[in-house]
């Protein structure tokens, strides 16, 4: 394999990391000044701004890996909608309180194994972001276990929103366990990780989760794909408009 | 969400150089975990605090104000208490 190979599939495989942690940060962010109580309404900022953290990492990594001269604003807030690979479940809306909360449960119960993994990547900083972007994992699992929980286990309306989020959201979460050419390669080389290697852990937690909130898991069946392609949602180009409106409206535009 | 699904919660952080908790706020909260979690993400967002207790409000007692003069009105004479009138060798440190 080329130098110029291994430098693609890393800045695909990171700027993949980023997407999801931008766009569920963006989604998250959605909440501000609308959550259900003060105490949330700060509780789901802190997690979006965990996760924009991470994705301020991750860009601001792809753009060196690239080497011409992107930088994070510009990976985050240039790119088109087709351009973006993050996968289908960060970007689906947050519906109601239930849907955020079971998205994140799905997403963060995923990504913990995986940062701890990456830990032991051969790229030094993609293990670094993993070291940080762990502790902000464990807490987001925390966060949005112990509501499920409680929404599932709570009122007949909350099981009942909570099931519907839960048999909702659950084709979206095939993708996480997509596997292709750059994903696979980097693998080999020691610096991704083989998200199937972490399947049987991300079930055991939502099992113990769902179970522990009388919610159902559905069987497996046939899952959403398109996202790691560029394929994306209905509402996902709203949310880039949103999201980009700054720096397409004032390109360069600083703090 | 009422008071009665969620109590009212008195939030104590200690801080990294700080010895004894002190009291910072309150939250609303349906049970003890969802208290700590929402005092985690409510007072400690800068770096506040290395160490939580959540106490249900319900639990403190309370003086009355009515009786602030009887409860606090005697000590006012008795300065001799305060330790203003003694040198404090400075190896003790602070006291």
């Amino acid at each position: 394999m080329t130098t110029t190979d291994r430098t693609a599939d890393l800045f695909a495989y990171t700027l993949r990391l980023a997407d999801d942690a931008a766009i569920l940060g963006q989604r998250l962010g959605e909440w501000c000044g609308h959550a259900p109580t003060l105490e949330e309404d700060i509780g789901l900022a802190n997690v979006a701004l965990d996760h924009i953290g991470q994705a301020r990492a991750l860009y601001t990594y792809a753009g060196e890996v690239e080497g011409e001269g992107r930088d994070e604003d510009q990976l985050c807030f240039l790119r088109h909608e087709r351009q973006f690979n993050n996968c289908l479940l960060v970007e689906q809306p947050n519906g109601d309180f239930a849907q955020t909360i079971v998205r994140q449960l799905f997403f963060s119960a995923f990504m913990l194994p995986l940062w701890r993994e990456l830990k032991a990547s051969k790229d030094a900083t993609l293990a670094a972001i993993a070291a940080k972007a762990e502790k902000e994992a464990a807490y987001h699992v925390r966060h949005s276990a112990e509501w499920t929980i409680r929404l599932g286990d709570g009122t007949t309306e909350s099981h009942e929103r909570a099931q519907a989020a839960v048999d909702h959201l659950w084709p979206y979460t095939g993708e996480l366990f997509e596997l292709d050419g750059v994903v696979e390669r980097l693998v080999a080389a020691g610096i991704a990780v083989d998200p199937a290697s972490l399947r049987d852990e991300w079930h055991a937690t939502l099992r113990e989760v769902l179970d522990e909130a009388t919610l159902r898991l559905p069987p497996d069946g046939w899952f959403q794909t398109g996202g790691r392609s560029g394929r994306h949602s209905e509402s996902f180009g709203h949310l880039l408009s949103q999201m980009q409106y700054m720096q397409r409206a004032w390109p360069g535009l600083r703090w | 969400m009422t008071e009665k699904n969620t109590p009212l919660w008195e939030v104590f952080i200690r801080s990294r150089t700080g010895m004894a908790h002190r009291h910072c706020g309150s939250v609303h909260a349906a049970d003890e975990e969802m208290a700590l979690q929402a005092a985690r993400d409510v007072y400690t967002r800068r770096g506040e605090g290395v160490s939580i207790w959540v106490v249900p409000s319900s639990a403190i007692v309370a003086s009355d104000p009515t009786e602030k003069d009887v409860m606090f009105e005697p000590t006012a004479s008795k300065i001799y208490r305060h330790p203003t009138f003694y040198e404090i060798p400075e190896e003790v440190g602070n006291m």
